[in-house]
């Protein structure tokens, strides 16, 4: 292959990166097995355990969770439309897969947020931080999935866990990105109201920051479920369990129909979840108070620092 | 101690803002130092805000007058030079004391309000109060008086997106009053405003001023609203302070050419006061004295009458030819006198002197609170305040407040 045409002056040594991946694959499985097998059982522990619990009751109660679900969040439409749409994975024969499906991504989504906020908080506070998460996650986006998928294999084996860590993998970047761009974007004049008014720096963050940035950062984990949704398919390679297998083993015996039924079953689940989270989001829909379901934690967070300041003082004056 | 002084203060953006710094020491022009690659905001400014003052900043965008807010309070570090606050030196303070100031001493007001959403109007009214760490009971009660004060009862529970620009922004000025420092910090507070509601809030702010006694910083671009609020103004301009002094000082005495320009169209008549134009009166008869010498006085100055004053300068009416001539035989002025019904005090702006002007037929004596003739204006002096500055006699009266700094 060496053409000297190509290569007239023979700039570059030959870099031997795939021998160093190679190597460094071999040491981790060898050496790191243990790691690598507690999260991968734990993590097929947690999506077995919450599979079971969505395949616990008669189909048409959970149905009827889930379209509850989509009522506080969104409204009446959203609802019908997601038991119309429940129901019919179920006529496809899908209901198992798709429930399998939904545990496993709602683990790689809520494991893929509970990492992305606070590092898109490093990101938007910190110049560095931001100029080094970025090329990390340009790299998560862009490296195309089999890439990442086999190796996935070698350390946690087939399975649901191969499937999580590939989707979190996939799906982070946009949760880190959008945190960062929404604390980024809260008006100045905001952020120097509340330091003009004496707040430390972790107040303006709970209390500011993140309040005013929460439409954005709940763009991004709505990001973050579509894109872990689109990882199902790849997933069902490496043998998570789920809509993702009756596709690839569709593909694989060429039978067209079951990929079809397979396929709608994952838009309904996906278009499900993108209204649901999009509707938290905009706090729209019958309720508000889902949103402050997410708002809660944080803003108890805020509320018990100022407690804690305020028994402070109490005691200092005492 | 003033409230406020800032000695020497310098703001440079940029990579190298101290190199700035040293260049513009070393005489180098702002462009100079632009063109190598900084910014310089503020210059070289020195100022002190007296307790209880209305100091006003005036500016046109990008004069630098932002940033020199911010460097009061310490949201901007100055890449030279110090701030003090009531003495404590804010440029060297720990972040700690920094935030320790922020809470007990100074409360800021926010060109576009800068209420936080998710909040309610009066807890946004309570934030200062939060951070200060008040318990919740007292500091919505607190908030609740703060609003009221500002003339904003009944929103309490309301967000403040569904307030109108002026009502949010009394809950912007509630906030800072809550908050219960000694300065206030007002940040273009009230440029987003309409014209009419700006002109309300104008007048809300000087009133409560008079109530509470707080120490303004005030920021503007607006030269009418600088001239209404400010008992001193700074003019600046690239950066640089140009000019302190009173309104007055800076139209009838402007440091240079901008500023003249600047105040060309300054409604004169509404900035100028009595005290600016008032003559000291050319003769003043004692009560003691009696009908033959008054009408002897008069008939040297040829005046038509003349106003009577007590052994303090108290004014005690005034006689006219025609009174002291038909009773020459009386021992003194005192059953003569006729009681004075118009009369303006120092502080009366030009534009008002015009209608008592015209009632009297004497010239328009100016007195104190304790009634003390100050001065007189007559008519050709009145019209003669309305020509050009060269043309407004300042050598009469007021001395006291002479002393327009030139930097």
């Amino acid at each position: 292959m060496s053409e000297p045409i190509l290569h007239p002056l023979n700039l570059m040594p030959r870099i031997h990166l795939g021998d160093w991946v190679n190597t460094a694959v071999d040491w981790l499985t060898t050496h790191w097995a243990p790691f690598f097998d507690g999260i991968g059982n734990g993590l097929n522990s947690i999506v077995e355990h919450l599979t079971n619990l969505l395949m616990s009751g008669p189909i048409i109660v959970i149905v009827i969770v889930l379209a509850a679900i989509a009522l506080l969040a969104r409204g009446i439409g959203t609802a019908v439309a997601a038991a119309v749409g429940l129901l019919l994975i179920d006529s496809f024969d899908e209901w198992a897969a798709a429930m399998q499906t939904l545990a496993l991504i709602v683990v790689a989504a809520v494991i893929a947020i509970v990492l992305a906020i606070p590092i898109g908080i490093v990101a938007a506070k910190s110049h560095i931080g931001s100029l080094v998460i970025r090329p990390v996650l340009d790299f998560m986006q862009t490296l195309p999935a089999y890439v990442y998928l086999l190796p996935a294999l070698f350390f946690f084996g087939l399975g649901a866990a191969a499937g999580v860590v590939a989707t979190i993998i996939f799906a982070l970047p946009p949760g880190v990105r959008l945190t960062e761009l929404g604390i980024r974007q809260v008006d100045v004049e905001m952020v120097e109201a509340g330091q003009s008014f004496g707040a430390t720096p972790s107040k303006v963050l709970f209390g500011v920051q993140i309040p005013l940035a929460m439409p954005t950062i709940m763009a991004g984990i709505n990001q973050v479920i579509m894109l872990a949704l689109s990882m199902v398919v790849i997933g069902g390679m490496v043998g998570a369990p789920g809509l993702g297998q009756d596709v690839t083993s569709a593909l694989t015996t060429l039978d067209i129909g079951q990929g079809a039924e397979a396929g709608v079953s994952v838009v309904f689940i996906a278009i499900y979840l993108d209204r649901v989270t999009a509707g938290i989001g905009k706090g729209s829909g019958s309720l508000r108070k889902a949103a402050a379901v997410f708002r809660g934690p944080l803003g108890r967070l805020a509320e018990r620092r100022t407690e804690a300041a305020e028994d402070e003082t109490t005691a200092k004056a005492a | 101690m003033p409230a406020i002084e800032a000695h020497h203060l310098y703001k440079v953006f940029g990579k190298k803002p101290r190199e700035g710094v040293a260049l513009l020491e070393a005489g180098q022009s702002r462009e100079a130092i632009t063109r190598a690659g900084s910014t310089p905001a503020v210059i070289d400014a020195s100022f002190s805000v007296e307790e209880g003052e209305i100091f006003v900043v005036m500016g046109l965008s990008g004069s630098g007058k932002s940033t020199l807010i911010r460097m009061i309070n310490g949201l901007y570090e100055p890449t030279a030079g110090t701030v003090e606050v009531y003495g404590e030196n804010l440029t060297a303070a720990s972040k700690r004391d920094l935030r320790r100031i922020r809470r007990e001493r100074i409360s800021m007001v926010f060109q576009h309000f800068a209420l936080f959403p998710h909040r309610t109007v009066v807890d946004n009214a309570a934030y200062g109060l939060e951070t200060q760490g008040v318990a919740k009971a007292e500091r919505r009660a607190r908030a609740h008086e703060a609003l009221e004060l500002c003339g904003l009862t009944g929103w309490d529970d309301h967000k403040p997106g569904e307030l109108s620009g002026g009502m949010q922004q009394r809950v912007g000025l509630a906030r800072a009053l809550a908050a219960d420092t000694d300065i206030l910090l007002m940040d273009e507070a009230f440029s987003a405003l309409d014209p009419l509601i700006r002109r309300d809030m104008q007048d809300q702010l000087i009133e409560l001023q008079h109530k509470l006694g707080k120490t303004i910083l005030f920021i503007t671009h607006d030269l009418n609203e600088a001239m209404r609020l400010g008992d001193r103004i700074a003019m600046m301009r690239d950066g640089r302070i140009v000019q302190i002094g009173t309104a007055e000082e800076i139209l009838t005495d402007p440091a240079n050419d901008y500023v003249a320009q600047f105040v060309a169209d300054v409604d004169r008549t509404r900035v100028l006061t009595a005290s600016s134009i008032m003559e000291k009166p050319v003769a003043v008869l004692g009560s003691e004295q009696g009908p033959r010498a008054a009408h002897r006085l008069m008939r040297e100055q040829q005046q038509a009458g003349l106003y009577v004053v007590g052994r303090d300068r108290t004014l005690l009416g005034y006689v006219t030819e025609d009174d002291v001539s038909t009773n020459l035989t009386h021992p003194d002025l005192t059953g003569l006198m006729q009681q004075v019904t118009t009369t303006v005090t120092a502080s009366t702006p030009v534009a008002e002197l015009f209608t008592p002007s015209a009632e009297i037929t004497l010239p328009l004596p100016v007195i104190d609170d304790k009634h003390r003739l100050l001065g007189v204006i007559p008519k050709v002096t009145l019209l003669s305040a309305l020509g050009t500055p060269a043309e407004v006699p300042t050598d009469a009266a007021a001395p006291a407040q002479k002393e327009s700094t030139r930097v």
